[in-house]
């Protein structure tokens, strides 16, 4: 007997008793899908793609993670400083989230655009909305897991809006937390929280492909399957178009990952939460930014978190909003319209969220709240009820098959295509406004040599700025995240590294007496803080705490162009400005008023390889050496990056050309 | 409909896509999967702290003292004239796991080895005073009952293995280097 017919005999001893094998070929293999489908069709699979990396990633990651307060932080910065690989797993993960509502987003935009909403797949439409909360959820606890400002202060806003409820608001806000604010205990039940619901996720998910599967995929024109010319097998036509969108895609997630992988995020969050202290603006992912805009919208406290969850739950009443008997836009003249302004109103949401609580953002937040509503409550019942839809093609294989098909043939993929490129240039401008306005903050841009898609840092450079530190700034300064073993990578030898370790003292113990020593600090040390305590610190430098230096480009906006700025911006104090005791006047400190006094100036160091020392290029060099603390995973990660995306664009056309030779027939 | 598709295509044009699709895919994602392994690897702080430097000179004859590496205990012990010739009396051959006592030592003085009995784990018995030391004058791991000598030789028991040796160096006469 041959190999594969023992396979097969052993496939079908399985199938007999288990029919796991018969129920994947239906699902996966025969299921047989509208041939008509576009590439808007394709993001239903990513978002199962993405929800197998965020639990893949998510579980690696977990077992590194510490919940606990006094520890998460560091053991974040742990993974992404000491554990293999932990930068990428973590980048991975945490622009994933992103990527993942980037996806399920435009599902969902599909959804609403083609109808597929409407009778018979209501139900497939109220699983997905559930997943879609769940993923709510599950992302607003992932990003209080780091520990960092954004993570506590979020924590407490969101849990904050519960506080609305009458009566019993403040009891539940107590429960949440278990204590008396976003404490231990929260972050603790958050992880927990954090780690299960992705598999409930999953459940869920499963029962949506299988309503999926019972009532058959929707398709761009709207219409029923009438028989078996209308369809094709899964596989391998939207198997491999599939692959192909991944593969797409994944190049989008990489350059996110190996080039801006915190362009999505606060620089806030890279600094430890402060319960004392929140940070001057508060802002959600950006995934949350329309909803945070209409809760910002209402000026009363309970009617503003009414209005918040009744944006998404207004989305469960969709089947009747909206009664046309016609399921696609395409054949909708005015819905499409009215699609394509309502997708614009979500933007200028997420715009007006993102801005601060002032004029004219309330005013244009508020604007687009009413209209989000207007959309839903008025436009969408008076449209099903008196729109003249256009003719709808007698079946899907009609018009794919027919060379004079009529003019949705051409159309149907075409409808969301152009008016996505229309939404495309106007994102572009609603990211470029901001970069725009960061202008006006006087910045010193700076040519880095880390910037680019090669950036790499430069060893003499970092020596140099190291120099710096332990001669300025560690007067001052802590970077508790560094240990003498990391400097290795500025170029020192190990006998280098070690002799620098011996030249600091560090406080060890107990010995066998119980008393404290000290010895000469080993390479696995951590660099010394020049203050026993924060408290001390803040004693010493007129009750401000010098900022731990460790992360500090990362944590700041404006990156290393901002500390430099900060450190050559020290100007004399204008007349018309007035300065409280002991502090100084700085251009670019936000408020002006830094208690650092000026400590860079021409000449105050001598560089032992001659390297020009004016102060200009002293603060250069100890940027680039703050810099390379924050980010030590840089030229690696650019490494990798180039690598995976050369890698990814020819996988990519490979999946193309195959999908184009098994598509050859159909088209 | 569908058949006819498949079949129409040139045939090995279209298996040579596969294959080079299948190929180039499957190679990804194994290669994908290296990160996520080697992140359960020690990492660079752990790995940073795999040696440690001891100062032997507070260590009189006869004493030993018990270390931490690498998050086991490491047995150190200043051996006594008699003891370093007990353990260099002992017929090897007839030894379990034979090995002469000097190659378990660098020098005659100073047996270094890990404290953990090969039988199954558990720290035997012999380094402070009042401990058991056995049959043999050396070490007694209490779980299972193997006895070790001044070697730290299994000799009885169901140890299969002597107590390990880790590399070590002597960076001077006092101060020794282990890992």
């Amino acid at each position: 007997m041959t190999a594969p017919g023992r396979l097969n005999r052993a496939i079908d001893w399985i199938d007999q008793r288990l029919p796991i094998i018969t129920l994947m070929k239906h699902s996966a293999v025969d299921y047989p899908t509208p041939r008509n489908l576009n590439y808007w069709w394709n993001f239903g699979s990513l978002a199962g793609f993405m929800l197998v990396v965020m639990i893949v990633t998510g579980l690696v990651l977990a077992m590194q993670f510490t919940p606990h307060v006094d520890m998460a932080f560091n053991s974040v910065e742990r993974i992404m400083r000491d554990v293999n690989y932990g930068w990428l797993i973590r980048y991975l993960h945490m622009n994933g989230a992103s990527m993942f509502f980037v996806v399920v987003y435009i599902h969902v935009f599909r959804g609403l655009y083609y109808g597929s909403y409407k009778p018979p797949r209501e139900l497939l439409w109220w699983i997905g909305l559930v997943i879609l909360l769940l993923m709510m959820a599950t992302a607003f606890m992932g990003y209080v897991l780091p520990w960092g400002q954004m993570s506590l202060w979020g924590a407490t806003v969101i849990t904050n809006l519960f506080s609305a409820v009458p009566v019993v608001g403040d009891t539940i806000v107590t429960l949440l937390w278990g204590g008396f604010s976003v404490d231990n205990p929260t972050l603790n039940r958050f992880f927990v929280l954090h780690f299960l619901l992705p598999f409930v996720i999953f459940g869920v998910v499963v029962l949506h492909v299988w309503a999926l599967h019972s009532v058959k995929s929707n398709n761009p024109l709207g219409i029923d399957i009438k028989g078996p010319q209308d369809v094709i097998p899964f596989h391998p036509y939207y198997t491999v178009k599939d692959l192909f969108g991944i593969g797409v895609f994944l190049i989008v997630y990489c350059v996110f990952v190996f080039w801006y992988p915190n362009a999505l995020g606060h620089p806030d969050n890279y600094i430890q939460a402060n319960p004392m202290v929140t940070p001057p603006h508060i802002v959600p992912e950006w995934y949350f930014l329309p909803f945070y805009a209409i809760l910002r919208a209402v000026p009363d406290k309970l009617a503003g978190v009414i209005a918040m969850f009744a944006a998404i739950l207004i989305l469960f009443a969709l089947p009747w909003l909206d009664s046309c008997k016609v399921r696609s836009g395409t054949f909708r003249p005015w819905f499409k319209v009215a699609f394509w302004v309502f997708v614009i109103d979500c933007f200028v949401l997420g715009y007006a969220g993102a801005k601060p609580a002032e004029e004219p953002w309330i005013l244009m937040g508020r604007l687009a709240s009413g209209y989000y509503f207007l959309h839903f409550l008025v436009i969408l019942p008076l449209l099903s009820k008196y729109e003249k839809t256009r003719p709808l093609p007698e079946s899907i294989g009609q018009p794919v098959l027919g060379g004079d098909a009529p003019a949705p043939a051409g159309g149907h993929g075409g409808g969301l295509a152009g008016g996505a490129k229309v939404l495309l240039a106007l994102a572009i401008l609603a990211v470029a406004t901001p970069a725009l306005a960061n202008e006006e903050t006087h910045l010193r841009k700076q040519d880095w040599s880390w910037q680019g898609v090669f950036g790499t840092y430069d060893e003499a450079q970092l020596r140099r700025g190291y120099q710096v530190y332990r001669e300025v700034c560690s007067a001052c300064h802590a970077m508790h995240l560094i240990s003498f073993r990391n400097v290795g990578a500025l170029g020192y030898t190990e006998d280098a590294v070690k002799q620098i370790a011996g030249s600091y003292t560090v406080t060890d113990g107990p010995d066998d007496n119980g008393d404290m020593f000290e010895r000469p600090a080993i390479p696995s040390d951590r660099f010394p803080s020049p203050f026993p305590n924060e408290n001390a610190a803040k004693a010493a430098n007129g009750g401000a705490l010098p900022p731990d230096l460790s992360l500090i480009v990362k944590a700041r906006e404006g990156g290393p162009d901002y500390v430099f700025s900060l450190i050559t911006g020290f100007a004399p104090q204008p007349p018309d400005v007035e300065l409280p005791p002991g502090k100084y006047y700085n251009t670019v400190f936000p408020g002006h008023a830094i208690s650092m006094p000026p400590q860079i100036t021409d000449g105050a160091i001598e560089f032992p390889d001659g390297a020009p020392n004016n102060a200009d290029a002293i603060a250069r060099d100890v940027t680039a050496f703050l810099q390379w603390a924050s980010e030590p995973e840089l030229e690696e990660r650019h490494a990798m990056g180039v690598k995976t995306v050369l890698f990814l664009f020819a996988a990519t056309a490979l999946m193309y050309a195959l999908k184009r030779r098994i598509w050859a027939k159909v088209h | 409909m569908a058949d006819h598709a498949m079949n129409d295509a040139p045939k090995s044009r279209r298996d040579f896509l596969f294959a080079a699709a299948a190929a180039v895919g499957g190679a990804g994602a194994v290669v994908a999967v290296w990160p996520f392994v080697d992140s359960l690897n020690p990492a660079a702080d752990t790995r940073a702290m795999s040696s440690i430097e001891v100062d032997l000179a507070p260590i009189a004859v006869g004493q030993a003292i018990t270390v931490k590496w690498r998050g086991k205990p490491v047995f150190i012990r200043h051996r006594t004239e008699e003891e370093i010739k007990a353990a260099q009396a002992v017929v090897v051959d007839d030894l379990r796991d034979p090995q002469p006592d000097t190659a378990r030592v660098q020098k005659p003085d100073w047996l270094i080895m890990v404290g953990v009995c090969t039988h199954l784990g558990c720290v035997p018995l012999g380094q402070k005073a009042g401990d058991p030391h056995g049959d043999f004058g050396g070490w007694f791991c209490p779980c299972h009952g193997s006895h070790y000598d001044t070697s730290g030789r299994v000799r009885k028991g169901p140890a299969p293995k002597n107590l390990a040796v880790p590399q070590y160096t002597f960076l001077s006469d006092t101060q020794v280097r282990i890992g």
